[in-house]
């Protein structure tokens, strides 16, 4: 047995393994399978100020080694959250990353402060989210607009806080050093890349919401390059996501400098993925006589 | 709550029952002793990142054996209905909120359209010769499993839009507006969208208690990613998104928002 666990903004997981906001809800339909416990920890579905409805039906398309999705932040708001699955979440033994999102710095600002009230381990920030007062635009697609929602959320809470970042961007390096600089504590990436399916017979786009979210082992090899320049680039810690599948690609992500792996679309292929890729993970070390995990974050030798 | 598993389970029967329609029988002790008649599996094709919602056409609890019966719409059920009898299939099941059954109900109508047929039979095999069945094909190349609910039930009554089979030329509403009007206890469909939005305003015009399966694209299945979005309105007329996965895949007709 190698040793699987990692620190990560004083934050100790057993594991690097992560489920990924938005695929594994709160947890609960994936007990069914195993124990909560097993996973490194849960970044909880995106939650809001207020209550959330979402995007109409289709939300789904498959798309090769991938799919879209525009589900739209559905969730019943920071109230009910910390009401009703907080308090449950938190006796499961695994760390929590409460994921939040809004439309404007003071909603993100205003969520957070009510988790900082909560026994949560940490704060993901999704800035993918499109800023109403901006027009529309992601903060996570402008280094001021990024800044700005960071520092006002990192005003909020002590709590460790990790920014989610948007691949849907020109250079990821420069939003990474917007959001370390206004104070995050660690960044994680990659969310969804922007896509669009059409049903050429009924020359409809499949998702109602015409585009969607592109994840899944298709992203897999923008993931590895964005999380290896992020990792170059800033102090803080990288958390690596985007079409994990495997132990190997979780091992992979690590050595471009991730310190921890959260793993989405793959729980839908294998509801077992998260627990399998720990057990890969383990294996590879053992074969590679490599006592720790942490002894291989950032390895990776650039030509 | 449902108590479901995810397993690779073997094959012990495939049948083709009509043009790019097959029948197939898996061996799953488990998932049959929990399965109810409404409820899916959720079947991994191989080599694909998400898995096809199929609904459970048969429950046979003593031999351990499910039904399912789908026809081959594109890529990953046409990979699917390349499976023989000894391969195997990764399901998660049993899934889902199954439809309601009445014990003392004396006459219930299940109607099918198309592939929406097999979830009727689980039904035919709990009502007996209390239920009629409906079915509704295009024509006569896809009219599938008569014989399988005649063995059940007291009557079937078999549609097609051309009039090339069965004893009704036209939709299964007609047939269905008769017997509304006789009286019956419950209605429970599947089918296209168009025919459920037909039977749904016939029932609740009539007052008749109507249970209609839905479809959505669907990711997990089992109600985590929201990706199966149904809108819904509860008692008091507020809209609410449910999800066709967990709180479906059968709904009651007036709680849909059509
Ligand atoms: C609860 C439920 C029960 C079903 N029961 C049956 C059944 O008993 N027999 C049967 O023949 N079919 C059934 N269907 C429809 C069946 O799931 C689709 O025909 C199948 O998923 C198509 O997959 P494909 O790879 O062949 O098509 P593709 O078009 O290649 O599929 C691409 C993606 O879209 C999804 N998709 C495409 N059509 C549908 C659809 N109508 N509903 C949901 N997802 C879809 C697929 O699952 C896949 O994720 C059911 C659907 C649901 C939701
Ligand atoms: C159905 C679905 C819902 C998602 N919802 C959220 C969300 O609410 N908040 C968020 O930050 N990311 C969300 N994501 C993005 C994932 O957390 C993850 O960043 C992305 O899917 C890439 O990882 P993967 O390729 O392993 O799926 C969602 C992804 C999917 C597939
Ligand atoms: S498919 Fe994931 S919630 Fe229904």
């Amino acid at each position: 047995m190698a040793d699987l666990s990692v620190d990560l903004c004083g934050v100790t997981f057993k594991n690097p393994i992560i489920p990924a906001s938005g695929v594994f809800g709160y947890g609960r339909e994936y007990e069914e399978f195993y124990p909560l416990s097993a996973l490194g920890g849960i970044a909880t579905k995106g939650t809001t100020g207020s209550l959330r409805t979402g995007n109409l039906a289709p939300r789904i398309a498959e798309t090769p080694a991938g799919m879209l999705n525009s589900v739209g932040l559905q969730n019943p708001g920071i109230d009910a959250f910390i009401e009703r699955e907080l308090p449950d979440l938190l006796t499961k033994d695994t760390v929590i990353l409460a994921n939040i999102a809004g439309s404007t710095p003071e909603e993100c600002a205003e969520v957070a402060a009510k988790l900082d009230r909560t026994d949560v381990h940490m704060i993901e920030l999704n800035i993918s989210c499109p800023n109403v007062k901006q027009g529309g635009a992601a903060f996570g697609t402008s280094c001021i607009m990024a800044e700005q929602v960071t520092a006002s959320v990192r005003k909020a809470t002590t709590k460790p806080l990790v920014v989610k970042l948007s691949p849907n961007v020109t250079s990821i390096t420069d939003i990474a050093k917007a959001v370390e600089a206004a104070g995050a504590d660690a960044v994680s990436l990659i969310n969804t890349l922007l896509g669009m399916r059409i049903d050429i017979r009924s020359r409809r786009p499949v998702l109602h919401n015409n585009v969607g979210g592109l994840s899944g082992p298709a992203i897999f090899p923008v993931a590895v390059r964005m999380v290896w320049q992020v990792a170059n680039a800033v102090q803080i810690p990288v958390i690596g996501m985007g079409g994990v599948s495997s132990g190997e690609d979780a091992i992979e992500l690590m050595m471009a400098g991730a310190s921890a792996v959260q793993v989405g679309m793959a729980c839908f292929t294998d509801p077992y993925a998260p627990v399998k890729i720990i057990r890969e993970m383990d294996e590879f070390l053992n074969t590679n006589h490599i006592a720790s995990v942490r002894d291989i974050i950032g390895t990776v030798q650039p030509w | 709550m449902t108590n479901y598993t995810q397993g690779v389970y073997p094959i012990s029967e495939k049948q083709a029952i009509a043009q790019d329609t097959y029948s197939f029988t898996l061996y799953c002790p488990a998932v049959a002793e929990n399965a109810k008649p409404g409820q899916f599996v959720h079947i991994l094709p191989k080599g694909y990142g998400l898995r096809r919602p199929i609904s459970i056409a048969g429950i046979d609890k003593e031999k351990g054996m499910l039904r399912l019966v789908f026809a081959v719409r594109g890529k990953g059920t046409e990979s699917l209905a390349g499976l023989n009898k000894g391969d195997f299939m990764d399901m998660i099941a049993p899934l889902g909120h199954g439809f309601t059954l009445f014990p003392e109900a004396e006459h219930v109508v299940l109607v099918g359209g198309g592939i929406g047929v097999p979830p009727m039979l689980p039904l035919a095999a709990y009502y007996g010769s209390k239920a009629t069945v409906i079915s509704g094909f295009r024509s006569f190349p896809q009219v599938i499993l008569q014989e399988d609910l005649a063995q059940y039930c007291a009557k079937t009554i078999c549609c097609t839009e051309d009039g090339s089979a069965g004893t009704v030329k036209g939709f299964v509403t007609a047939p269905l507006s008769d017997l509304l009007r006789e009286g019956v206890n419950a209605v429970y469909a599947c089918g296209p969208q168009a025919m459920l939005k037909a039977v749904a305003r016939a029932c609740i015009e009539s007052g008749t208690y109507c249970e209609v399966s839905l479809e959505e694209r669907m990711a997990c299945g089992i109600g985590a990613c929201l990706g199966c979005a149904c809108r819904t309105k509860d008692a008091d007329g507020n809209e609410k998104y449910l999800h066709v996965c967990k709180n479906g895949p059968v709904f009651r007709a007036e709680e849909v928002q059509w």
